[in-house]
């Protein structure tokens, strides 16, 4: 429906501001907003409403599979050629711990790198169609999309918060 | 911007002499500018170096191992003595990153980035001394375990494997952690550079936005990274440790060594920290980042790790005479009064005796004595392994295993060469990425408020 929708983009100087246009936002029914923070400000993220982070849920697992992998391979590999070294047994899990540590911190590194990328919908490769390079320096922004004929409430909503910077988004792209 | 007023207002402000936003921008990116003449005559110097230990590399790789000094008792010489110092090293930039991040230590934001830039070059460094020790670098890859013809796997009860698993896992999750982290700063590069610059920016920024949603997962993925990273930086150490403490010959043989040997890195590596930062804040004029109120924590953390790195010493000492074993005695007075007398006095004196001068607020404050004192402490830590790996080796339990080893000159200037390869990737970090963490040194800024009274919804 991106041709009948619009999107404005708004930057702000004070993140007062930005919290609470879009409190007044969510308050009249938009629901696409998208936040743009030079660092993360947990009051915009606790006004739009974000819950735990499924990022542990990687960590969690890509670190489970580690030590396993860990144990699994320093145990085949013993079993593999059995041959006594030292006097200690095959299988010398004591030994072996410190293999699966390592192990499990790497993965655990590595799932938590890629989890972050699939979640966050990293690297971002399409051209930014809207956009205030200010956002990376000292600015809040916040964008909205919704059908053309919605966006003018919005846009009234922007502008008592008084934005630096109040841009409009003819392709109106939803916000992903 | 008109936060300036009221970003004074706050007093326990950690960065009172910044103002704005805008200003880090400015100040941190103004850094990735063109270079000075000072940053061309040290990347030259150490360019110059890194030549220097390819051409000492390659005399060894010509003629063989044996134009190093290491040969019966001292198998263990300047390599491996230099591969546990570059390891120890990098540890503090772990500390300071993950742990105190954990912690939430208000000090770290500024240092970090360089810390962490310091580790990943630092595990880089120590990661070819153990390709120049085994010799034959082109059968490096024996190291690690890999399908072959013979079946054959590496012995995974023995510690220098563990060291492999360890330190690569320790490369990999360092260097990941440090790119992580620099992502949203590499972004701001982007919006400020130009041209090439700037296509490499946006390469490598990923499209970073800064949208809550990137944020969102970016903050917890970072707490996570970091809560994996404290326990990797205490086992590295501890592993490393292992490879002398699971041998039994006397000054190694002790179950002190894993502690002794974390608290000894994280010693070595916040003097490291110091001795690169106060000349990166000078030459970058980075005062108002990098406030006497950092450079007294991390004094106070030197003084702490020396206080624990002093005890080791002693109870070493103590435990060889308290357990009348005749060998490990001799093996201790010899580190005193034997051959070796210069290396352990000089280990004495630069890490037990001049960071005593720390007790003092005036020496904490004062940026030139720091100075002074993290060069000691580098040189006193490097002094810490030869005592461990070498004295110990030249007076073992037989008399004819007793020698003294000399390093020779192709290990001498691979040792100066080590230096220079960790510098050149220093210069060039300090060229292309931002050193302080941008981001993360606005979270301390005070925000940027319409009205008066703070926002606080929960």
């Amino acid at each position: 429906m991106a041709d009948q929708g619009g999107g404005v983009l708004a930057s702000f100087d004070f993140l007062d501001s930005t919290v609470d246009a879009i409190h007044e936002l969510k308050d009249a029914g938009y629901k696409n907003l998208r936040a743009y923070m030079p660092f993360p400000d947990h009051h915009i993220e606790e006004a739009l409403g974000y819950g735990e982070s499924p990022v542990r849920v990687w960590t969690l697992v890509g670190g489970l599979t580690g030590a396993a992998t860990g144990f699994a391979f320093t145990i085949f590999t013993s079993m593999d050629w059995p041959l006594v070294t030292g006097g200690k047994p095959i299988v010398s899990i004591p030994a072996y711990v410190v293999i699966a540590f390592e192990m499990a911190i790497l993965f655990g590194a590595l799932a938590t790198l890629i989890g972050l990328f699939v979640l966050s919908r990293l690297p971002h490769i399409k051209p930014i169609m809207i956009y205030d390079a200010e956002f990376m320096s000292g600015r809040f922004g916040l964008y909205v999309t919704a059908q053309r004929e919605e966006l003018d409430e919005a846009r009234r909503i922007l502008k008592r918060h008084e934005p630096s910077l109040l841009s409009e988004d003819p392709e109106g792209a939803h916000v992903q | 911007m008109a936060t300036a007023t009221e970003a004074k207002g706050r007093g326990a402000a950690p960065h009172p002499d910044v103002a704005s936003y805008s200003d880090v921008n400015r100040d941190i990116l103004a850094i990735l500018q063109r270079p000075g003449k000072g940053w061309w005559v040290l990347f030259g110097l150490a360019t110059a170096g890194v030549g220097l230990l390819f051409f000492a590399w390659g005399i060894q790789l010509v003629r063989g191992i044996g134009v190093a000094g290491i040969t019966k008792p001292v198998g263990w010489g300047v390599y491996i003595t230099t591969f546990v110092f570059w390891v120890g090293i990098a540890h503090s930039g772990t500390l300071v990153s993950a742990v105190l991040f954990l912690f939430r230590a208000p000090w770290r934001q500024s240092i970090y980035r360089t810390a962490e830039a310091m580790t990943v070059f630092a595990v880089m460094t120590a990661g070819l001394f153990p390709l120049i020790h085994v010799g034959r670098a082109w059968l490096a890859y024996w190291l690690f375990p890999y399908p072959n013809s013979r079946y054959l796997w590496p012995n995974f009860r023995s510690p220098l494997v563990w060291d492999v698993f360890a330190v690569t896992t320790y490369f990999t999750v360092s260097a990941t952690f440090f790119y992580l982290g620099a992502i949203p700063d590499i972004a701001a590069a982007r919006e400020a550079a130009t041209g090439l610059r700037k296509k490499f920016y946006r390469f490598i920024s990923l499209g970073w936005r800064g949208t809550d949603r990137e944020w969102h997962h970016f903050g917890k993925a970072y707490i996570f990274l970091a809560a994996l990273a404290t326990p990797l930086v205490l086992s590295v150490h501890s592993v490393v440790s292992w490879d002398f403490a699971m041998g039994i010959t006397p000054g190694w043989h002790a179950t002190i060594f894993a502690p002794y040997f974390v608290a000894g890195a994280i010693f070595s590596g916040m003097a490291m920290v110091i001795t690169l930062t106060i000349p990166l804040r000078k030459v970058f004029g980075l005062e108002a980042y990098l406030t006497t109120k950092h450079y007294d924590a991390m004094a106070k953390l030197i003084l702490t790790t020396s206080l624990i790195v002093m005890y080791a010493y002693l109870t070493e000492f103590f435990m060889a005479w308290y357990s009348g074993e005749e060998i490990e005695r001799t093996s201790f007075w010899d580190r005193l009064f034997g051959s070796y007398w210069w290396a352990t006095w000089i280990m004495l004196t630069c890490n037990g005796l001049v960071p005593i001068m720390l007790w003092f607020k005036r020496v904490r404050h004062s940026i030139p004595a720091l100075f002074v004192i993290s060069i000691f402490i580098n040189i006193g830590m490097w002094f810490e392994r030869f005592v461990i790996i070498v004295v110990s080796q030249h007076h073992e339990y037989m008399p004819f295993a007793w020698g003294v080893y000399r390093p020779s000159m192709v290990e001498m200037a691979i040792l100066i060469g080590s230096f220079a390869w960790f510098s050149f990737w220093f210069l060039i970090f300090c060229r292309l990425l931002p050193p302080v963490a941008i981001a993360e040194l606005k979270e301390v800024l005070p925000a940027p408020m319409r009205r008066k009274e703070a926002v606080d919804h929960g």
